[in-house]
C-alpha cells in the first residue's frame, strides 16, 4: 500500500493514531506507535528522516519518514511506491494546513481537536494514499465543512446543559 | 479566518478531555475514563431517546478514549445509527468512528455497506466522498465485492464533481489493492486513462497513482497511457511556474503530479514513437538542467520538492538505460548529491546510485566515487547512510577495485553495527569469492571475517570457503599453513576451529614437512582448543582425528589414546561416543590400505551457485538484491570484468560437520547421495562394508533415515529425474540404484548372497526376500512415495524394482523398471496389478504385459496409464511371479499410487485462503491428527515435502509464520475437490498438528492418513 495508512502525531504523553492500518490488531498499533516514537525520538537533528523498516512495519520494503517540529513529530510509513522527499513535503503541507486552520496551531489545539484534525488529514490522505497536496484545495474544503457544521450547530445545540 | 475556530465545538468533551490532562497519575486517568465510560454507557442504554448532538458528542468522547489507548467494546451501534443521520457532522463523525474502530468482519458491516450505498447514490458530493473515504479506510474484502462494481461508474461519468472523482479513484485503488479480483477491467479503463488530461490537477494525481498500479497488472490496457503522461508532465516542466497556480509549491510546479507521472512511466519500457520519445528526453533534460539553476527559495521545502522530482526523473533514466547521455549525467548529479550537506540528499544519493551501477553505460562513472562512498562509510553518523553506502560499494565492485572494497568493508565490519554485521560479512565474502584473482586472498579474507565478525560468519561462510579450498589444488597449502597459523591464537573463534579443523584433516600434510607445523604440532594445537567448543565442532574434530591417523601414521597410537580416554569413549553425548568407538575401532582394525580408501581426500564438489548468495537474497528479500545480481548477471560479466559466478555448491550444507561422515556416505552410497561423483572405480569399494560391519552399523543406524537436507537439494532424484529410460546395463543399472537416496542398498555380486547379511542392511530400508506369497509390507513403500515419483521401489538380490511416474490433473502414466540383477535368465515373467473390486471402481489401470523372459543383467520396462474416477484408499498391488534357476518366485509389493498424485497445487490469498477455510467448517470436513516428529524438524524439509505431495505452499497466509499451509485441488474424473491443509510444528514437543479441510470426509481422511506418515 501507498502511505502504510499510517500517520501518527504523538501529542506530549499521549500517542495518537490518525488513520491506522485497519488490518491491525489495536494492541499491534499501540505497540507500534510506542516503539516509532521510540525510534525517532532518540535521532539526532542532523540524521537522515527516513528510517529502514522494521519488522513491526512490515519489512524492509517499508520507511518510516518523519519530520521534528518543536515537541511534535509527524510519522508516515510508506512503501517504495512513494517519493520519499515527496512525503515529507507532505508532511509539511499538513502542518501548514493545520497551521492555517487553527491559526498558529499548538499542540492542545490537536489534542482537543482530534476529529478536525482527523479530518484535515483525510482531505490529503485516504486509506493510505495521497489524496490532495495543495493546500488551497484542502483549506476551502474544510472551509466548507464547517460552514455546514456551523448552520447545524447553531440550530441543534444546547450549550448550557453539554456535559 | 481560521477555518476552525477555536470556541465552537463540543463543550463537554473539551471537558472531558480538560479532566483528563488534569489528571496527577495513571490511576485518576482510568478512573476518570471509566467514570465517562459508564455514563456514556448508560445513555445510549437509556430510554430517552438521544438526539444527534448528543449521539456525536458521545461517539467523539469515546473515540478520544480510544486513541489514548484504551479498548472500546459499545457505541458500535449508536455510530452506525449515525451514518444514517441526514446532517453533516453526525454523518461524519460516525463515518470517522467506523473507519477508525470498526473492524472488518464485523456483523455490523451489513448495515454500514448499506448506509454507505445511500450515500454514493445520494448525489450529495459531501456525503458521497465521507462514504469513499469510508470504504477506502476500512478497505475489506466485503466492501469490495459490495462496491468494487459501482466506483468505475462514479470515477468516469461525466457530471461527477472532482473532489468526488479525486476520492472515487483512490478509493478504486485501494480496494484493486486488497481484492483485485473483485475489481473487473471493463470499458472504464480508458476513460480512466482520459482522466490524464483533466483539468483538475487533483484529479490527474489521484488517476496517476491508480493507472500506475492497474498499469503494473494489465501493461496492455493502459499502454495508451504513455503518451498521455508525457506531454502532460512536458506541460509541467516546461511552463512557467506560474501557469499552475495553487498547485505549485515553494515555485516547484506541480512536483507530487510530476512524481506520479515520472513513476507511472516506470512501468514502461522507453516510448517506441520517437516524437513522445524525444519529448520526453527533453522533460528529463529539463529536469536535469534545472538542477543547476540557483534555487528560486533558500527554504528547504523547495529544494524538497525539487529534488523529488530529480529523483524520480533519475529512477526513470535508470530504468529505461537506453540513454547513455542522460545516464552519465544522472551519475554527475547523484555525485553532487553524495556530498550535499543534506543528509537526506546524501542518503537517496546512495541508493539511486546503487541502481545506476548496474547499467553498463555508467558503471564506469559510478565507479569513480569510490572514495566519496568509502569516506561516507567511515565518516557518515547515521547508519542509514552507512548502510546505503555498504550496499552501493557492493553494487559497483569489480575486478578492478574488489580488493579496495573488501579491505574497506572489513575495516567498517570492526565497527559497524550489529544490526548490519551479518549481511556484511555474506557481502564481503561474496565479493571475495566473485572477484579472488587469487585464491590466497580469497582464504585471507574469509579467515579475517572469521576473525573479526565470527559470530556473524553464517554456516554458509564456511563451508563455502573449504569447498573452494577441496576444489582448487593451488591454494590447499596455502589454506593449511594459514589456518595453522590464525589457529595459534590464544582465543579464537569457534566457526574458525571449525574451518582449521576439517582443512587440517584433509592437507595437514602439505604442511608437516616444516618442523613447526608438524604432525604432533598440529594435531596438539587443535585438540588444545578441543575442549572449549560445542559438540558439533567436537565431532568434527574426531574426524579430523581420524583422518590424521591416515595422513601422519606416526601419530596413531597418540590419537587412539585421546579416542581411548574414558571422556571420549564415556562421553555423555551419544554422538561423540559413537564416532570415537567407532574411530578407535576404525584404526585398529583396518588395514594402511582400507584406511588410506575410507579415509581419502574429499573429492571436489560439484559446481552449483553459492549458498551465501541464495542466504543474501533471502535476507533482503525479494526484489533488493535479486534484482541487482539478476541484471548484472544478464549485463554480460565483463561490466564488472568478473566471472561467471564461481563453484557453488550447497551440498556440504546437507552433512557439512565431518569430513569422513562425508566420504564413508559417499563410499557406502549412504544417506548423502552424490551422483555425480560416484563411478565404478568407486563402487569396488562397497565390498568394504561386508568386511567390517560391526564397525559401520553404528554409523548407519545414526544416519540412516535419509538426510533431509541432500532431498531438498533434489540431489538423490538428479539422474531419475532425467526424462531418459534408465538404460539396461547391469553397470548403470547400480549407478540407477545408487542415485535414489532414499534406499540404502549393498551392492552384491550375483552368487555372494552369503555376505549379504550384513547387519546394516536391517536398518536400511531394503525388504530382503520373504516366503512368497506375502506382500511386501507395503506401506512404509508407499510413504516413501508419497511426496516423489521417482525411486527405487523394491529390491533383493533378485530383482530390483524402479519406478517414474508423472501425474497431470486426474490422469497418470507409471513407468515400471524391472532389473535382473543376476546373470541368469528369469523365465516366465509376469507382473501382474492386482486391484480390489472397490479400488477397481475408483481407480482405473491400463497396462501391456511384458516379455516373459529378462536375461541376466537386463531391465524391462512396462507402462501403466492410470485414471482416477473417484477418491479411493487403498494402492493397488503388483505381483510379480517368475522363475529363476529352478525357483519360483512369487512377489508382491503395492504400488504406490496415491490420492495425493491427483493434487493440483492451487495459489491463494490469505483472505480467500481463510474464507474457504471457513466454509469448510463442518466436522466431517476436518480430520485433524497430532503427531510425533518422526524425523528432524526442519523448515525447509518440510516445505519441499508439502510441496513434493502436491499442494501449494502458501507463504504469509498463516499469521504463525511457524506453520505451513497448503492448498490444492484433488482431480478425479467424476468430480474435484478442493483442499486445504495447515501444519503446525511444536518444535519443543517435537510434536506436529496437522489439519486437513475438504469438501470431502474420506479425502480429508486419507489424505491426512497419507501426509502424516511424511514428517
Amino acid at each position: 500500500m501507498g502511505l502504510g495508512g499510517s500517520c501518527a502525531g504523538w501529542l506530549m504523553q499521549a500517542p495518537c493514531w490518525l488513520g491506522g492500518d485497519f488490518s491491525l490488531s489495536e494492541d499491534t498499533q499501540q505497540q507500534i506507535i510506542r516503539e516509532t516514537f521510540h525510534l525517532v525520538s532518540k535521532r539526532d537533528e542532523n540524521v537522515c528522516n527516513f528510517l529502514e523498516g522494521g519488522l513491526l512495519i512490515g519489512g524492509s520494503d517499508n520507511k518510516l519518514i518523519y519530520r521534528h517540529y518543536a515537541t511534535l513529530y509527524f510519522v508516515f510509513c510508506v512503501d517504495s511506491s512513494e517519493s520519499e522527499l515527496g512525503i515529507l513535503d507532505l508532511i509539511q503541507v499538513f502542518v501548514e494546513t493545520l497551521d492555517k486552520c487553527f491559526e498558529n496551531v499548538c499542540e492542545l489545539d490537536l489534542i482537543f481537536h482530534v476529529d478536525k484534525v482527523h479530518n484535515i488529514l483525510a482531505e490529503m490522505v485516504m486509506g493510505g494514499m495521497v489524496l490532495e497536496t495543495n493546500m488551497n484545495e484542502i483549506v476551502t474544503q474544510i472551509d466548507a465543512q464547517n460552514k455546514l457544521e456551523k448552520s447545524e450547530t447553531f440550530i441543534f445545540q444546547s450549550p448550557r446543559q453539554d456535559r | 479566518m481560521p477555518a476552525v475556530s477555536k470556541g465552537d465545538g463540543m463543550r463537554g468533551l473539551a471537558v472531558f478531555i480538560s479532566d483528563i490532562r488534569n489528571c496527577k497519575s495513571k490511576e485518576a486517568e482510568i478512573k476518570r475514563i471509566n467514570k465517562e465510560l459508564a455514563n456514556i454507557r448508560s445513555k445510549f442504554k437509556g430510554d430517552k431517546a438521544l438526539d444527534g448532538y448528543s449521539k456525536k458528542k458521545y461517539v467523539c468522547k469515546l473515540l478520544f478514549i480510544f486513541l489514548l489507548g484504551h479498548d472500546i467494546d459499545f457505541g458500535h451501534m449508536e455510530a452506525v445509527n449515525l451514518l444514517s443521520s441526514n446532517r453533516y457532522t453526525e454523518k461524519q463523525i460516525g463515518y470517522l468512528f467506523i473507519s477508525v474502530l470498526v473492524n472488518s468482519n464485523s456483523e455490523l458491516i451489513r448495515l454500514i455497506n448499506n448506509a454507505i450505498k445511500n450515500d454514493l447514490a445520494s448525489r450529495n458530493p459531501t456525503f458521497m466522498g465521507l462514504a469513499l473515504h469510508c470504504i477506502a479506510n476500512v478497505g475489506s474484502r466485503e466492501m469490495a465485492e459490495a462496491f468494487a462494481g459501482e466506483i468505475p461508474k462514479i470515477l468516469v461519468a461525466g457530471d461527477t464533481m472532482d473532489s468526488v472523482k479525486q476520492s472515487a479513484a483512490l478509493c478504486l485503488l485501494r480496494l484493486y489493492r486488497t481484492s483485485p479480483d473483485f475489481v473487473p477491467m471493463g470499458d472504464w479503463t480508458s476513460r480512466v486513462v482520459h482522466l490524464l488530461n483533466d483539468q483538475h490537477l487533483g484529479v490527474v494525481t489521484a488517476a496517476t497513482s491508480l493507472i500506475t498500479t492497474l498499469a503494473q497488472k494489465n501493461p496492455e490496457e493502459f499502454k495508451t497511457s504513455v503518451s498521455l503522461a508525457v506531454s502532460r508532465l512536458s506541460r509541467i516542466v516546461t511552463s512557467a511556474s506560474t501557469d499552475l497556480q495553487d498547485y505549485t509549491y515553494y515555485f516547484v510546479p506541480a512536483p507530487w503530479l510530476s512524481v506520479k507521472l515520472l513513476r507511472l512511466l516506470q512501468c514502461y519500457p522507453p516510448p517506441e514513437d520517437a516524437a513522445v520519445r524525444g519529448r520526453l528526453t527533453e522533460c528529463l533534460e529539463t529536469i536535469l538542467n534545472k538542477a543547476q539553476e540557483p534555487p528560486k527559495s533558500k527554504k528547504v521545502q523547495h529544494s524538497n520538492a525539487k529534488n523529488a522530482v530529480l529523483f524520480e526523473a533519475i529512477s526513470l533514466i535508470i530504468h529505461h538505460d537506453s540513454e547513455p547521455n542522460l545516464l552519465v549525467r544522472a551519475c554527475n548529479q547523484l555525485g553532487q548529491f553524495l556530498q550535499h550537506r543534506e543528509t537526506n540528499l546524501r542518503y537517496l544519493a546512495l541508493e539511486s546510485m546503487c541502481t545506476l551501477a548496474s547499467s553498463e553505460f555508467s558503471h564506469e562513472a559510478v565507479k569513480t566515487h569510490i572514495e566519496t562512498v568509502i569516506n561516507a562509510l567511515k565518516t557518515e553518523r547515521d547508519v542509514s547512510v552507512r548502510q546505503r553506502a555498504v550496499d552501493l560499494l557492493y553494487a559497483m565492485c569489480d575486478r578492478s577495485n574488489a580488493q579496495q572494497i573488501v579491505a574497506e568493508m572489513l575495516n567498517y565490519l570492526e565497527t559497524a553495527d550489529y544490526s548490519i554485521r551479518e549481511e556484511i560479512v555474506l557481502k564481503v565474502a561474496i565479493l571475495a569469492e566473485k572477484y579472488a584473482v587469487d585464491y590466497t586472498w580469497y582464504v585471507d579474507t574469509i579467515l579475517n571475517l572469521i576473525r573479526i565478525a565470527g559470530d556473524y560468519v553464517s554456516e554458509e561462510v564456511w563451508y563455502r570457503v573449504i569447498q573452494i579450498v577441496i576444489n582448487r589444488d593451488d591454494v590447499q597449502g596455502y589454506a593449511a599453513k594459514t589456518v595453522f597459523e590464525a589457529l595459534q591464537a590464544p582465543a579464537c573463534h569457534e566457526n574458525l576451529v571449525k574451518v582449521g579443523g576439517y582443512i587440517l584433516g584433509e592437507f595437514g600434510n602439505l604442511i608437516a614437512g616444516d618442523p613447526r607445523s608438524s604432525p604432533l604440532i598440529q594435531f596438539n594445537l587443535l585438540h588444545s582448543k578441543f575442549h572449549l567448543c560445542s559438540v558439533p565442532t567436537r565431532a568434527l574434530l574426531l574426524s579430523t582425528y581420524i583422518k590424521f591417523v591416515n595422513l601422519f601414521p606416526e601419530i596413531k597410537t597418540t590419537i587412539q589414546d585421546v579416542l581411548r580416554s574414558d571422556s571420549q569413549l564415556k562421553n555423555a553425548d551419544v554422538e561423540l561416543q559413537q564416532r570415537a568407538v567407532e574411530y578407535l575401532r576404525l584404526s585398529t582394525i583396518a588395514s594402511t590400505d582400507i584406511l588410506a580408501t575410507v579415509l581419502e581426500e574429499m573429492p571436489p564438489f560439484p559446481e552449483r551457485e553459492s549458498s551465501i548468495l541464495a542466504k543474501l537474497k533471502k535476507k533482503k528479500g525479494p526484489g533488493t538484491v535479486t534484482d541487482l545480481e539478476e541484471i548484472k548477471k544478464e549485463r554480460n560479466s565483463d561490466v564488472n570484468g568478473g566471472t561467471e559466478s564461481t563453484p557453488v555448491n550447497a551440498s556440504t550444507v546437507a552433512l557439512p560437520d565431518s569430513p569422513l561422515q562425508g566420504s564413508l556416505a559417499e563410499l557406502v552410497t549412504g544417506p548423502r547421495p552424490r551422483p555425480s561423483r560416484l563411478n565404478s572405480s568407486r563402487l569396488a569399494i562397497h565390498n568394504l562394508q561386508t568386511g567390517v560391519p560391526c564397525l559401520f552399523k553404528g554409523f548407519f543406524t545414526s544416519e540412516s533415515t535419509p538426510s533431509p537436507s541432500a532431498d531438498l537439494l533434489g540431489l538423490g532424484a538428479a539422474p531419475l529425474t532425467s526424462s531418459a529410460p534408465p538404460p539396461s546395463s547391469t553397470g548403470s543399472l547400480l549407478v540407477d540404484v545408487f542415485s535414489d537416496s532414499a534406499s540404502v542398498v549393498a551392492p552384491l555380486a550375483p552368487g555372494s548372497e552369503d555376505n549379504f547379511a550384513s547387519p546394516d542392511l536391517a536398518s536400511s530400508e531394503v525388504v530382503s526376500e520373504e516366503p512368497a506369497d506375502t506382500v511386501h509390507d507395503a506401506d512404509e513403500l508407499i510413504h516413501k512415495f508419497v511426496c516423489k515419483n521417482n525411486g527405487v521401489l523394491f529390491e533383493n538380490q533378485l530383482l530390483q524394482i524402479g519406478l517414474k511416474s508423472e501425474f497431470r490433473q486426474n490422469l497418470g502414466r507409471m513407468f515400471i523398471f524391472y532389473g535382473n540383477k543376476t546373470s541368469t535368465q528369469f523365465l516366465n515373467f509376469t507382473p501382474t496389478l492386482i486391484c480390489s473390486d472397490e479400488l477397481q471402481s475408483s481407480l482405473n489401470l491400463q497396462t501391456k504385459p511384458v516379455d516373459p523372459t529378462v536375461d541376466g543383467g537386463a531391465q524391462v520396462q512396462q507402462v501403466v496409464n492410470i485414471e482416477c474416477i473417484s477418491d479411493f484408499m487403498e494402492a493397488p498391488i503388483l505381483n510379480i511371479q517368475f522363475r529363476y534357476g529352478g525357483t519360483f518366485q512369487n512377489i508382491s509389493v503395492k504400488l504406490p499410487i496415491t490420492l495425493n498424485k491427483f493434487f493440483q497445487p492451487t495459489e491463494m490469498a490469505s483472505q480467500d485462503f481463510f474464507q474457504r477455510w471457513k466454509q469448510l467448517s463442518n466436522p466431517q470436513q476436518e480430520m485433524q491428527n497430532i503427531f510425533k516428529a518422526k524425523h528432524p524438524m526442519d523448515t525447509e524439509i518440510t516445505k519441499a515435502k508439502i510441496i513434493g505431495f502436491g499442494s501449494a505452499l502458501l507463504e504469509e497466509v498463516d499469521p504463525n509464520p511457524a506453520n505451513f499451509v497448503g492448498a490444492g485441488i484433488i482431480h478425479t474424473k467424476t468430480t474435484q475437490i478442493g483442499c486445504l491443509l495447515r501444519l503446525e510444528p511444536n518444535l519443543q514437543a517435537q510434536m506436529y498438528r496437522l489439519t486437513l479441510r475438504t469438501s470431502k470426509e474420506t479425502v480429508s481422511q486419507r489424505l491426512c492418513e497419507l501426509l502424516s506418515e511424511q514428517f
